[in-house]
């Protein structure tokens, strides 16, 4: 049995989303903007696919401009965002610690060309909430950036109340939906959405493909320059393929959100329970309202990296938090910012869910992280001094 | 696995000399839990020569393989010869670590040394000052 469950990284594609790809690598392989008729197909197609993304998000189709994934789309949201900013003055904006780097990153390089950036902390629930937006808005505001469930712990926003806050103060609000779309209802009027970003890997749609949803009237700055595709605003031939299997999968997991996030969320819960078992553990982020397929753990003594290469001799593909797995010395800056502590987040576990995890899968999980942990545990000096009171247990 | 050797995967999943000595006659403890790695190490020394030795570590797979190969190139060594075994040379010995996790083979350096200095203090032994050690944090 192989078990995986690192579906936030990247999840398998579905079936669907492949044989809608596949008349577009083949016979209608021409570019969108040629007049001959595959090319024309193409263009057609093109345009079946952005109305299909509208539809899920609730938005029209020439609102959307096709990326080449969530982080493009984020980078393109918060440069044009504050262009606009710049234009009337307003070089302010608000967002979370716990953003995506796509989102940080972006804002560190605004920060460095003289924008003010305040961060929201996001409490040990690893929720913002509405009052904390409104209270940071300020005349000079430009942009509000929160990402509506973060990918490493699964806690779910407040988003339309941030949005309905952010419309009151009138100030742009775009949030990060990677993780969300797909998995969550969306609907971008009704929540006040004014931008959003999504990608289709983490929806068993294809990688390097996404998409940015900017309410009509907000002029995008263009990331990439050359030629006049998503009108005008991402230059570049459009990779046809990979936007039909995005539609596909999106409409696809749209369509069976309720049904799919039951089973997950069932199946979550089951794990959250089992692992809560293990002694001098926690669950990392509120237990709702989270994604439906997130679990994320840290034990307390052992560290991610080890705790993930033995998961994966027995057949378990997860993920961690540590910094070993990150290649920096810091462990996750999600885990930092919900107030674990370095030696703590170290020893972080996340299994992300999709609709093909089975029970079966569920109680394999079960038996090998506590095996595992006790293992890790009866090697680590660390656990000896907390056991014999040398130290003192965090968790 | 395409991250570490072979070499490094069996010493991470079978681990030698795993364990503590109760009557160490040195242990040595470097790293800190905020890097996300601590590396102890415990000694047995007969006649200069160390008799036996065992492990603990809270760290990745490459710190858990370092120490478990470092502490199979000193066993049954004189001391002299343990202050030799070089950083490079673990990692040499388990077919190479990635650029990024060096570190670790530089923590079981620093935890053999530390062992040994501690074996030499306790019997009012002169530690050698070209064999540099940084203390636990």
């Amino acid at each position: 049995m192989k078990v995986y469950v690192d579906n936030a990284a990247t999840t398998k594609m579905s079936r669907t989303a492949i044989d809608a790809m596949l008349p577009y690598m083949e016979a209608l392989y021409g570019n969108p903007s040629s007049l001959y008729s595959i090319g024309q197909a193409a263009a057609e197609a093109l345009q079946r696919a952005r109305e299909t993304t509208a539809k899920c998000l609730g938005c029209e189709a020439r609102e959307i401009t096709f990326t080449s994934g969530g982080s493009e789309a984020d980078n393109q949201a918060i440069i044009s965002a504050a262009a606009l900013g710049e234009k009337k003055g307003k070089k302010h904006i608000i967002s979370t610690e716990f953003e995506h780097h796509a989102v940080l990153h972006t804002l560190n390089k605004l920060e460095k060309q003289g924008f003010e950036i305040t961060l929201l902390n996001v409490h040990e629930n690893g929720i913002v909430t509405k009052e904390q937006v409104a209270s940071a808005i300020r005349e000079d505001t430009c942009l509000v950036t929160v990402m509506y469930a973060n990918n490493e712990i699964g806690t779910i926003q407040p988003i339309a109340e941030i949005g309905a806050v952010c419309k009151e103060k009138c100030v742009l609000f775009h949030t990060d939906a990677v993780q969300a779309a797909g998995h969550l209802h969306i609907d971008v009027k009704k929540q006040n959405i004014d931008m959003l970003s999504l990608s289709a890997h983490k929806f068993h749609g294809p990688k390097g493909i996404g998409a940015l949803y900017a309410r009509k009237g907000i002029q995008l700055t263009n990331i990439i320059e050359g030629g006049a595709q998503e009108r005008g605003k991402r230059a570049g031939t459009e990779n046809v393929p990979a936007i039909m299997g995005m539609a596909a999968a999106f409409e696809e997991a749209c369509g069976y959100i309720d049904k799919n996030s039951a089973k997950i969320s069932a199946l979550r819960d089951k794990l959250i329970d089992g692992l809560s078992k293990i002694p001098h553990s926690i669950l990392n982020g509120a237990r709702e309202p989270r994604l439906p397929g997130n679990v994320n753990f840290c034990f307390e003594g052992i560290e991610g990296e080890s705790l993930l290469l033995l998961l994966d001799q027995k057949n378990v593909s997860a993920s961690s938090g540590s910094a070993c797995t990150s290649g920096s010395l810091d462990p996750s800056h999600v885990l930092l910012a919900i107030g674990r502590s370095h030696e703590i987040a170290h020893g972080s576990l996340r299994l992300s869910l999709s609709k093909w995890n089975t029970e079966e899968e569920a109680a394999h999980i079960l038996k090998a992280v506590p095996e595992v942990v006790a293992y890790l545990r009866n090697m680590s000096p660390v656990w000896r001094d907390l056991k014999e009171s040398k130290k003192k247990f965090i968790l | 696995m395409a991250l570490y050797s072979e070499k490094v995967m069996d010493h991470f999943t079978h681990p030698r000399n795993v364990g503590i000595i109760e009557d160490a006659d040195g242990i040595g403890e470097v790293g800190n839990g905020k890097c996300g790695d601590i590396m102890k190490i415990y000694l047995k020394i007969k006649d200069g020569m160390v008799s036996d030795v065992k492990f603990e570590t809270f760290g990745c797979g490459s710190a858990i393989a370092s120490s478990s190969m470092a502490t199979e190139m000193i066993k049954g060594k004189p001391l002299s010869d343990v202050l030799t075994v070089t950083n490079k040379a673990v990692a040499e010995a388990l077919g190479g670590l990635p650029a990024y996790k060096m570190h670790c083979s530089v923590l079981a350096e620093e935890a053999i040394k530390a062992a040994v200095k501690d074996y030499y203090d306790k019997n009012g032994i002169e530690y050698p000052i070209d064999s540099p050690i940084c203390p636990a944090v």
